[in-house]
């Protein structure tokens, strides 16, 4: 794939480029000769039937699995050269953990801050105020002491998009986020990555069941099919706005926007 | 009672609350990661080393480390093969190592095993060699998980997540294994091979129910096994009972109170 030219606007730049990506289980190809672009700000919306592998695709884009064939750059780097694992969230299909696991709801978010480059660092005051943070934007400050597993469903996914906010990520990857959660907390949920992706600078990845979501927010037809999948892609705003983006959108400000939202949506009911 | 202020029993003590410290914090990593059988399957196959030691005149704690380490590559390589039926290869490489531990003690003919001193536990011939080498793991371990509990709890209860933040979770994981090893081996001779696992494994089951935090958790296995040691030592030490096992009773019991008290409270 040959670069932009150089007149592109910053937000065009490719955060995830997989390039004839090929993977089999045992022999049994899942995918074969995959491409494509994932471009800064984009909401790309991963669409397929049962075994088309999404995630799978995912695993390798992530690093959990290495493509038989082809190459996968994450911001403009090969997976071998690339080190800043902390500029993306992952939020994984189902996180199978036991219930009965000796971990606050607190602990379990603050683990998002442990990568390479604290390894031998000790929690700082400011690593504990970005937990916080992560806890209020999603409304779970409330359940920090609590025992991960005595959570809901949608309370833990709460938790794990907390986790995986907790490093203000340039990317965001969600495997089918709503799996066992009540409809209205997934509408709920819907909001609040629609709005992340319209006011923050996040890029989003997600796998989806929910074709309601996905055609209400990212259109009825896909952008792109490539082999068993579709991908459906919305950009959040227009090219011009990219250069005047707020890079630090703190995750307070997204609990306030939704606050706010949440109470002129009710005065306005009323 | 002179029995407590005994240089023997002194010594028994220490190390008896060395291991205390570190045999219930790696077992709580390796309960909590459902590896609970580590544990007996590392002790039995250095009883095998324990027995070698014997036979060719080395050091027997220092062989039986170095089979136990085997058994940890061995087991991690086992798991690779068959990878959603872990506990399979702990209980093949456990009967390997009682097999390999039975040959060998058939082989010896003098009089030099004490058997029983290495499957029950001797805490009272501890000497300072072995105290020596008790002491050394037990700095080894609390600098090593004293260093890196953040990136532990991590992996333990999402290595996905950790491996997706770049952490180096095969070093993390043979670090686990390792010190596995080197705790267990030098164990052997305060509780006995086959009580080894007791006192890995109970501490944590405990801390399940008490615990709410990992941070919790981790105090809870420290306190309890210590109780259990220095109480069990004392009143083995005072009506003359085998040490290893009034320390792996007293932790049950402890355990069956928690049970007990816990299902009044709610």
């Amino acid at each position: 794939m040959n670069s932009l030219p150089m007149q592109q606007p910053f937000c065009h730049q490719n955060i995830i480029e997989v390039s004839n990506v090929s993977f089999a289980y045992q022999q049994k190809p899942v995918m074969e000769d995959i491409s494509f672009a994932v471009q800064e700000r984009d909401f790309v919306g991963l669409i397929g039937s049962n075994g088309a592998g999404k995630t799978t695709l995912l695993r390798m884009i992530v690093g959990l699995l290495k493509p038989d064939s082809g190459t996968i750059k994450l911001f403009g780097q090969t997976q071998n050269d690339f080190s800043g694992w902390n500029k993306i969230g992952y939020v994984p299909q189902k996180n199978s953990f036991n219930p009965l696991f000796p971990a606050t709801v607190r602990e379990v978010v603050m683990s998002g801050l442990y990568n390479r480059s604290k390894l031998f660092k000790r929690v700082s005051k400011a690593d504990q105020l970005k937990c916080e943070e992560a806890l209020h934007a999603m409304k779970i400050e409330d359940l920090a002491a609590k025992r991960i597993g005595e959570l809901s469903g949608g309370q833990q996914q709460r938790a794990f998009l907390a986790r995986a906010l907790i490093n203000n990520p340039a990317l965001l990857i969600l495997d089918e986020p709503t799996v066992g959660i009540d409809v209205e907390t997934q509408q709920g949920f819907f909001h609040l990555i629609k709005h992340m992706h319209q006011h923050h600078n996040i890029t989003f990845l997600m796998v989806s069941h929910d074709m309601d979501m996905i055609r209400s927010y990212l259109g009825d037809r896909p952008t792109r099919e490539c082999g068993k999948l579709k991908l459906y892609v919305k950009h959040s705003h227009e090219l011009e706005d990219c250069r005047e983006t707020n890079l630090t959108h703190s995750l307070r400000e997204l609990r306030e926007l939704s606050d706010r939202e949440k109470a002129s949506v009710a005065s306005w009911k009323s | 009672m002179e029995i407590l202020t005994s240089d023997f029993f002194q010594r028994a003590l220490i190390g008896g609350i060395l291991i205390g410290v570190t045999a219930p914090l790696m077992g709580l990593f390796l309960v909590l990661r459902r590896l609970s059988m580590i544990g007996d399957t590392l002790s039995h196959v250095s009883i095998a080393g324990v027995a070698l030691g014997f036979i060719i005149g080395v050091y027997p704690l220092a062989v039986g480390l170095l089979f136990a380490l085997a058994a940890t590559f061995a087991i991690e390589k086992l798991r690779k093969a068959y990878k959603s039926y872990a506990e399979l290869s702990i209980a093949i490489i456990m009967s390997g190592g009682v097999a390999l531990a039975s040959l060998f003690f058939s082989l010896e003919t003098g009089p030099g095993i004490n058997v029983e001193g290495y499957l029950f536990g001797s805490i009272y011939t501890l000497d300072d060699v072995d105290l020596l080498l008790i002491g050394i793991v037990t700095l080894i371990v609390l600098v090593a998980v004293g260093l890196h509990v953040k990136e532990l709890f991590l992996i333990t209860f999402d290595e996905d997540a950790a491996a997706v933040s770049g952490l180096p979770t095969r070093y993390f994981n043979m670090m686990i294994s390792i010190l596995t090893a080197l705790v267990i081996s030098v164990s052997i001779k305060i509780v006995g091979a086959l009580l080894v696992s007791a006192l890995l494994t109970i501490p944590a089951a405990c801390s399940l129910v008490l615990a709410r935090s990992f941070r919790q958790s981790v105090i809870t296995v420290v306190v309890v096994a210590e109780l259990a040691v220095i109480i069990g030592l004392i009143m083995a030490g005072v009506w003359n009972l085998a040490p290893g096992g009034t320390i792996v009773l007293l932790l049950i019991a402890m355990l069956l109170l928690l049970l007990t008290f816990r299902r009044r409270v709610t």
